[in-house]
């Protein structure tokens, strides 16, 4: 070992904790900044584009001393810039103002249908990647074959396919044809008023509290919405799992791992798959932010109670504070998840250099 | 055209030392062309591209009925049968003369979006990348920033306030979707920032406005035209869920995601007023995504099958 070498070796682990730090650091700045970006936006949208934001908040049927008294709440009468202020003060405190159609704070109401969405979001997660994964390390493997096509088409119709259209189709025929499913809603109606949920995921109290009729019957509401958007996941996971595969195969330790003799199916699942796994979670938090925001339109069609329905319905009332709530909420939640993918990538990846 | 000419023909297009710059650009794009065209797929996609563009087109030729106006004393609900080829809808009009006039909307939304948003994308990003330093940093932290933002709920929120239309919907997708080629644009840009064709541009005086518009604009088009095609898709299939929400086309424009929310009123008992405009969603958003992947594959090689 040469002199350098040594050297390098010694500051190898110091300029390790630098990187880490400096990643960290980074992290922050961007963090910061992509938050006030969002409030930005959603502070433009709400107080910029109307020509009078009172009358997009209370409607136009508001009587003229409640418009005077929300303009002076609001802060209109202030500067632009100090107007901001307040609003990304009140945004830290998770005070979106009052909603028009529910009459609560807009925070409570997102608190309460958050879980729903959480609910059928992971679950279309999970049905992607147990299928995605697979279906894209055999595609990978057994590239050009049946199978790969396979992969192909279906992952192509994934990313053409109008969701909400997709849902009443599956509603006409699982649910009126077939009768496999239940109707659009979280749970039959005898159970809406007997079921106590207690962390608000139906599935999960349902099984807690060994209430197993309720669990079948949330299950069959939950399936065909939960396995659309599994569909959806699946075609971008697949994809990319192939894409990391096919990468992963052509390098030489796999050659390496064939000449010693071990068997395909651990060069293939133990070696290939493991290198390409820090950047499948990458891809699979991805997706399970897409589907967040995916679940607007799939709860629209399935009656959902969660924040897309929300959304939709504020929007159909006009109800801007609950409609920029929830644009806060799940554009939050999108942020979070992106950022956190990508410092994970960083830090986990040692081949990913930080800064 | 006998055997030999055509032979000689292929010849004179690759040949390796092109007499003028007409014969090097028709050798390319010959090259380019027989790389597309050996992907079947990539084909099929320009053919539905191209019916998409002959059916626009000659709607008026087509569609057999009003689109708008339609029999409601006779003609309600009708199921397909060979007058009415994918039956009628409530207000008693024809569903296959609406999606043949719904196809102009869908061009019209996604040929005015990449007009809107590819620019300011190529804009942002040849900037960016020639100028460097702080306007570099500022410029991409605002594209990272709408980068991370979700799409559809944006624009959810910018149509909710800027209100329900198709011209509003259209704005709201195009602010939404051009930091992809802000990046694209910057990337193309680094690569040809120090090259010795722009040193030389700038020696003979030209400036940093010039340079950009003339020099490296150009070179950035060709990548933005396959991301723009591949974007395409999901355009549609924005403009379409904002459709669905009531939030894009009003009534009565027969813009194919608006068919759709009306016919999920019958969905159980009609449901073919639903099943054809989502059919024709999915086949020209299917175009838009094998064209741009076969794009992709012939014209920037080093992408391919990924």
């Amino acid at each position: 070992m040469s002199v350098a070498e040594n050297q390098a070796a010694a500051g190898r682990g110091s300029a390790r904790a630098v990187a880490i730090l400096s990643s960290l650091g980074r992290f922050l700045v961007v963090a910061v900044t992509t938050y006030l970006g969002l409030l930005a936006v959603t502070f433009f949208i709400g107080r910029v584009i109307p020509i009078d934001p009172v009358l997009a908040v209370l409607g136009d049927r508001a009587p003229t001393a409640v418009v005077e008294r929300t303009r002076r709440e609001m802060g209109l009468d202030l500067p632009w810039i100090e107007q901001f202020y307040l609003y990304v003060k009140a945004a830290l405190r998770g005070d979106f103002g009052t909603s028009v159609l529910t009459t609560n704070p807009v925070m409570a109401d997102i608190r309460r249908v958050f879980p729903a969405t959480i609910e059928l979001a992971t679950l279309g997660t999970i049905i992607g990647a147990v299928i995605g994964v697979p279906l894209g390390v055999l595609a990978a493997v057994k590239r050009g074959s049946l199978i790969d096509q396979i992969a192909r088409v279906v992952g192509l119709i994934g990313y053409s396919v109008p969701i909400f259209w997709l849902g009443l189709l599956g509603l006409v025929l699982f649910y009126a044809k077939l009768q496999w499913i239940a109707f659009p809603a979280r749970l039959d109606v005898v159970y809406e008023y007997t079921f106590t949920p207690i962390t608000g995921f139906y599935l999960l109290d349902a099984a807690i509290q060994g209430q197993w009729d309720v669990f079948h019957d949330a299950w069959r509401h939950i399936v065909l919405p939960a396995a659309l958007l599994g569909y959806l996941s699946l075609a971008y996971i697949s994809r990319m799992t192939r894409s990391f595969m096919l990468n992963e195969l052509a390098q030489e330790y796999i050659v390496a791992a064939r000449a010693k003799g071990l068997s395909e199916t651990r060069v293939i699942w133990g070696h290939a798959l493991r290198n390409a796994a820090v950047p499948m979670v990458t891809v699979i938090a991805l997706s399970y932010a897409n589907l967040l925001e995916g679940s607007v339109l799939t709860e629209t069609v399935f009656s959902w109670p969660g924040i897309g329905l929300y959304i939709t319905n504020s929007l159909q009332n006009a109800d801007m504070n609950a409609v920029l709530g929830g644009t806060i909420a799940i554009g939050s939640v999108f942020i979070a998840i992106n950022l956190l993918s990508d410092l994970l990538y960083r830090l986990l990846d040692p081949r990913t250099k930080a800064g | 055209m006998s055997a030999e000419t055509i032979q000689s023909r292929r010849e004179w297009l690759l040949s390796d030392r092109p007499a003028s710059r007409l014969q090097a650009r028709l050798g390319r794009a010959y090259v380019s062309w027989r790389r597309f065209s050996a992907n079947r797929l990539a084909l099929v996609g320009m053919l539905i591209i191209i019916a998409l563009l002959v059916v626009a087109a000659f709607a008026d030729v087509l569609a057999p009925y009003s689109p708008t106006v339609g029999d409601l004393k006779n003609a309600r609900l009708l199921a397909p049968s060979a007058a009415h080829w994918f039956g009628t809808d409530d207000l008693g009009r024809d569903i296959y003369s609406r999606i043949v006039y719904g196809a102009r909307w869908t061009l019209y939304v996604v040929i005015l979006v990449a007009i809107i948003a590819a620019p300011i994308g190529l804009l942002v990003g040849t900037v960016a990348g020639y100028a460097g330093g702080w306007t570099d940093t500022i410029l991409m932290r605002v594209t990272d920033i709408f980068l991370a933002f979700p799409k559809l709920v944006l624009a959810l929120a910018f149509v909710a306030a800027l209100g329900p239309g198709i011209e509003n919907a259209v704005l709201a997708i195009a602010i939404t979707s051009w930091p992809p080629y802000a990046r694209i644009a910057r990337a193309e840009t680094l690569t040809v920032r120090n090259s010795d064709y722009i040193k030389a541009v700038q020696l003979m005086g030209a400036s940093p406005f010039r340079i950009v518009l003339r020099h490296i604009m150009p070179l950035c088009i060709s990548s933005l035209i396959i991301r723009v095609t591949l974007d395409m898709a999901g355009i549609i299939l924005t403009a379409a869920g904002l459709g669905f929400l009531g939030l894009g086309a009003q009534p009565p424009l027969p813009e194919w995601g608006a068919m759709i929310a009306s016919g999920r009123r019958f969905i159980l008992d009609q449901w073919w007023v639903a099943a054809a405009p989502g059919a024709a969603i999915l086949i020209v958003s299917l175009g838009f995504n094998l064209l741009g992947d076969g794009l992709r594959d012939a014209l920037d090689p080093r992408s391919g099958d990924q």
